[in-house]
């Protein structure tokens, strides 16, 4: 039965962007301490739980990963009348912040702000065709400027304001579902592998900095060296007007990604998993090094098997990304059905082609 | 909290039976005549048959929204919602926000396609409105069925909240506020004079409600309470910002429905100034608010606006000065003391 979904919405009401992670590392640190022998934060900031196999000799090492950080924003510029300018750290569709509640996360505490929409009343025509820039946009304190000059500082973060929302069908909306869903799988796989035997020494990552180019996931492969990576991360739900190859159906399971960038030994075990435990998978075929960070993975160190398994999301990047808390328990099933059966044959076989 | 209640009632034009609740409940304990119309107007009254001038203060109940349209089939779209605009609403703003369907207030958002895979062109312009899709987390349409249907109207789900320095965040201020500076001022106004107030409906759409509203009560002299347009923001000139939000309530010179009288536009702001209550004037010719149609009813009728500022109205979170809304309560308490001593005559 799932456990984590109240502690997810709490990991969906956490602010963490790219580099500025510890509240999210923070909320997951007790929890993970109930199954991790060992924990520790390297110096990037990844969150590291070793879950110790059973038996003698050189055991095998799975490292299994989510990403903590969310898309977030900067303070660039402090205007005439107290209003902030911001660029990215991760990517927003600049669309999608216009009329957007945020929090600027000062020295001293959070501020509540506005991005500001110019009414239709004042806008010429010329205007209303055009797509918002992110230069163009705002924050609004809503406070007089030199309050705002005292307590704001250039490189103060800014994140989205949104409580998770409850839709029908266990399907929830909020912010930083890419990637909180995937921490909670990690979660929901360490309390299901718990009542299981495993011979494979498990790392479970919670990663840091993935929005901005998957840096977290780079240090910390290479510093655990593990035979198998897995990294768990979202994927695009089914929306009208996507390719039928980029839109898995919410509830349809576990999306399994197949691809030059993913070991084939791996993503057959896992496929092979889900039909044995009847887990609902879906397959994701990749072309091209997927945007995750399993990407990252791969060519860690000497080389390393890669995996990327993940649940559907819809509207991902905005502040209402969608998930189906089903398909993360799913996840969770696969995750931990995949790891107590790895063993040292398995491991054998990744270099034989 | 009384603006609380009111900003986060579920009201789209057409559909203003909470706030019509409220606002009710509200006439109902302080003794007034209440009566409410067929438009579904509430019309309130104290010395109705005073002899004398007979002044109408109205606030629309209404606010801007959606309208499901239609519920979505097959597998990428099954169960979502299709909708249109009930009211002035720019499709710029909708992308990526919390909204509530229907009266039995079932949670959704607004969502579109992700930017990922949006190809360069696409980027370029705003998300059109048949691109976006309200999802209440429907598995298909058969489920989306059994909680929606098309016609329900669509509001945004913005909480109120007090912000420091007396401003507050929430939805629907154009026009709550107006229905509570109203109802504040009938509240602590008392004074020997024909007072109407019109709590109207459907403004949003073309000032309906006012119409047959003034038309039942023919005022000699009304005052449409607003909340207007602020865009006192970064990079916006001086003429476009219409309004500063914190400098008090706003006097209409002229709007895309109606030309002051001069004359009580120069009372109310008398008034205002032997008072020492701060008032502005508003500053751009587009928008309107009620008084655009109570003032051709009948044989005319003579009067004003006064407003309140409003940053990002029509959006999903606006924000006010609570002093600004004050000062209008203030002002137009200040206003009936005026007129029922003879301060004004038409």
């Amino acid at each position: 039965m799932p456990k984590y979904l109240s502690v997810f919405k709490q990991l969906l009401e956490a602010h963490g962007g790219p580099g500025f992670e510890e509240d999210v590392r923070n909320l997951i640190l007790p929890h993970l301490s109930e199954y991790a022998a060992q924990i520790w934060t390297d110096p990037l900031g990844n969150l590291v739980g070793l879950v110790p196999g059973v038996g003698e000799g050189r055991r095998p090492r799975v490292l299994v990963s989510a990403h903590i950080d969310e898309i977030a924003l900067v303070v660039t510029r402090i205007e005439a009348g107290g209003f902030l300018r911001l660029a990215q750290a991760g990517g927003f569709d600049p669309r999608t912040l216009v009329g957007q509640e945020v929090l600027v996360h000062t020295q001293s505490g959070r501020i509540f702000g506005v991005i500001g929409a110019k009414p239709p009343h004042l806008t010429p025509p010329s205007e209303r065709f055009k797509a918002a820039k992110l230069e163009d946009l705002y924050v609004d304190l809503a406070l007089p400027e030199e309050e705002v000059r005292s307590r704001v500082r250039i490189g103060d973060r800014v994140t989205i304001h949104r409580a998770p929302l409850d839709l029908l069908n266990g399907r929830i909306a909020g912010k930083s579902v890419d990637n909180r869903a995937s921490a909670a799988v990690l979660l929901e796989a360490l309390a299901l592998l718990k009542g299981m035997v495993h011979s494979a020494d498990l790392y479970a990552v919670f990663t840091v900095q993935e929005e901005v180019g998957l840096r977290g996931a780079r240090t910390a492969s290479f510093g655990l060296a593990p035979d198998i990576a897995i990294a768990v991360d979202v994927t695009f739900g089914a929306f009208p007007g996507q390719a039928p190859d980029e839109s898995f159906p919410l509830e349809g399971g576990v999306a399994i990604s197949f691809g030059p960038n993913l070991h084939r030994r791996v993503f057959k075990r896992l496929v092979d998993c889900a039909e044995k435990y009847g887990i609902p998978y879906q397959i994701e075929l990749s072309q091209r090094p997927v945007g995750a960070d399993a990407n990252a993975f791969q060519i860690s160190g000497p080389g390393l098997a890669a995996a990327l398994i993940g649940p559907p999301i819809r509207y991902m990047h905005t502040s209402v990304e969608t998930v189906a808390y089903d398909d993360i328990w799913q996840c969770a099933r696969l995750l931990a059905h995949y790891v107590a059966e790895v063993d040292a044959a398995q491991v054998e076989e990744l270099t034989c082609y | 909290m009384l603006l609380k209640e009111l900003t986060e009632a579920f009201g789209p034009t057409g559909f203003e039976d909470e706030v019509r609740g409220i606002v009710r409940r509200e006439l109902d304990a302080m003794g007034l005549s209440v009566r409410t119309d067929v438009l579904g107007n509430v019309i309130a009254s104290a010395g109705a048959h005073r002899p004398g001038l007979r002044v109408m203060l109205d606030a629309h109940m209404d606010e801007v929204g959606l309208m499901v349209t239609h519920i979505g089939e097959g597998r990428d779209e099954g169960g979502l919602l299709r909708f249109r605009p009930l009211g002035g609403v720019d499709p710029r703003v909708l992308v990526s926000k919390p909204v509530v369907v229907g009266e039995r207030r079932i949670p959704g958002v607004i969502g579109a396609k992700p930017v990922h895979l949006q190809e360069a062109s696409e980027r370029e312009k705003p998300i059109p409105m048949e691109k976006l899709y309200i999802d209440i987390g429907a598995r298909d349409a058969e489920d989306a069925r059994r909680h929606v249907k098309p016609g329900d109207p669509v509001v945004f789900a913005t909480k109120y909240e007090e912000l420091p320095h007396r401003m507050a965040k929430a939805k629907s201020f154009d026009d709550r506020v107006g229905c509570y500076i109203l109802l504040e001022a009938l509240r602590r106004w008392k004074g020997d004079l024909a007072v109407f107030a019109a709590f109207t409906v459907q403004e949003e759409i073309g000032l309906r409600g006012a119409h047959a509203a003034a038309y039942q009560i023919e005022p000699d002299i009304a005052i449409a309470l607003e909340g207007t347009v602020a865009h006192d923001v970064v990079d916006t000139p001086s003429h476009g910002q219409s309004t500063v939000v914190g400098k008090g309530p706003a006097i209409t010179v002229q709007d895309a429905q109606t030309v002051a009288n001069r004359r009580f536009a120069e009372f109310l702001w008398e008034t205002a100034k032997a008072r020492n209550i701060p008032v502005q004037w508003r500053r751009v010719k587009g928008g309107s608010n009620d008084f655009g149609a109570i003032h051709r009813i009948g044989k005319g009728v003579l009067g004003g606006a006064i407003s309140v500022p409003v940053r990002y109205i029509h959006a999903p979170t606006q924000v006010v000065s609570l002093d600004d809304v004050m000062h209008a309560v203030d002002l137009v308490v200040a206003v009936l003391d005026e007129i029922a001593k003879g301060g004004f005559r038409p």
